[in-house]
């Protein structure tokens, strides 16, 4: 009975922090994280979520440390889509996709690529990337600019 | 009349034209460690391998480029100091048989504060490990409480609790290799990473 209470009460607290999938750690200049309808002024500690577009005027970078410990971080006149992000702590299987529609983007591979290659996919307007743990950049040039 | 015509032909033209896609370059770059991982780029039927440092796919080149750290830092150098810190990692063992942490892991825990005082907006995670003894299902639930465990302590030397997460990974990150069945106590081991 006690065992069904401690199990019942663990998956509370994982519901409970589910929505959050990371965190802003570094913020410069003006940014913003478009999240459903609303409009968020980006500042350090914000959580970030599966969804959110994260977007970067022409002075702003963020920096956003992710769950399983991988790290992004975006340049000027970017914008960064957090469209899947699933991660288990205990098996550290996951998914996680995301598309760069324009601007910069740096990446440091986390654990549920070693968990599982290419578990961690980057899509830009005209590529997709299988990430296979590593550092890497991304830079989409809008040639209307 | 013939200016018209031209003009909408110039219209036409314009509204023709499809749009010019982006310019893309994707770079692999060695890591801290110096060990280089591997992206594979598919870009319409084309798929392109990258795992050698700086290492680079253009959008409308067939071959894969080679840069250099210069050109890596001219394109993204803002975008790389904006990268979160690395997390840190800790390791705490325990006495055997007992909830208290060895000397050596106690000097640890003032480690944990150093870092956590370098970092803008720290957060703290909590990984519990077992050896191979015992069922799996009995090592997810005991590395979990001994997470559990370590946060009781971070939160009495001062850490927020709403900044620690915990995480039990029962057997599955053996620090030594061993059979199954096999008392190891460099297994029996709770990691704290804060980034």
């Amino acid at each position: 009975m006690r065992g069904i209470l401690a199990v019942s009460l663990m998956g509370f607290v994982v519901a409970a922090f589910a929505a959050d999938v990371g965190e802003i750690k570094v913020v410069r200049g003006a940014a913003h994280i478009e999240r459903g309808t609303e409009r968020l002024a980006v500042r350090a500690g914000m959580p970030v979520q599966q969804a959110d577009k994260v977007v970067t005027g022409a002075d702003g970078t963020v920096g956003i440390t992710f769950a399983d410990n991988s790290l992004l971080s975006i340049g000027p006149d970017s914008a960064l889509a957090i469209d899947r992000y699933v991660f288990d702590s205990t098996t550290h299987a996951g998914q996680f996709d995301s598309t760069l529609s324009k601007g910069t983007l740096a990446v440091i591979s986390g654990k549920m690529v070693k968990q599982s290659p290419e578990a961690m996919r980057v899509r830009t307007p005209s590529s997709i990337m299988g990430v296979r743990g590593t550092e890497f950049v991304v830079k989409v040039d809008d040639p209307k600019k | 009349m013939a200016v018209l015509a031209l003009a909408a032909v110039v219209a036409l033209v314009v509204l023709l034209a499809p749009a010019k896609p982006p310019n893309e370059t994707i770079v692999v770059l060695p890591s801290a460690d110096g060990h280089v991982g591997t992206v594979v780029v598919q870009r319409g039927d084309a798929r392109q391998v990258l795992d050698r440092p700086y290492a680079a796919s253009r959008s409308g080149q067939a071959e894969v480029a080679q840069l250099s750290a210069a050109d890596v830092s001219q394109s993204f150098g803002s975008t790389l100091q904006s990268l979160p810190p690395r997390p840190a990692t800790f390791l705490l063992h325990f006495v055997i048989g007992t909830d208290e942490l060895t000397d050596e892991s106690k000097a640890e825990l003032d480690k944990v504060l150093g870092a956590l005082r370098e970092r803008p907006v720290p957060d703290v995670l909590v990984v519990g490990h077992t050896d191979t003894m015992g069922d799996r299902p009995n090592n997810d639930r005991l590395s979990a409480q001994r997470a559990e465990r370590v946060k009781g302590f971070l939160v009495d030397i001062g850490i927020a609790a709403d900044r620690i997460r915990t995480a039990g990974r029962g057997q599955r990150e053996l620090l030594v290799p061993t059979a199954d069945g096999i008392d190891e106590p460099r297994n029996r081991r709770v990691e704290i990473i804060v980034r």
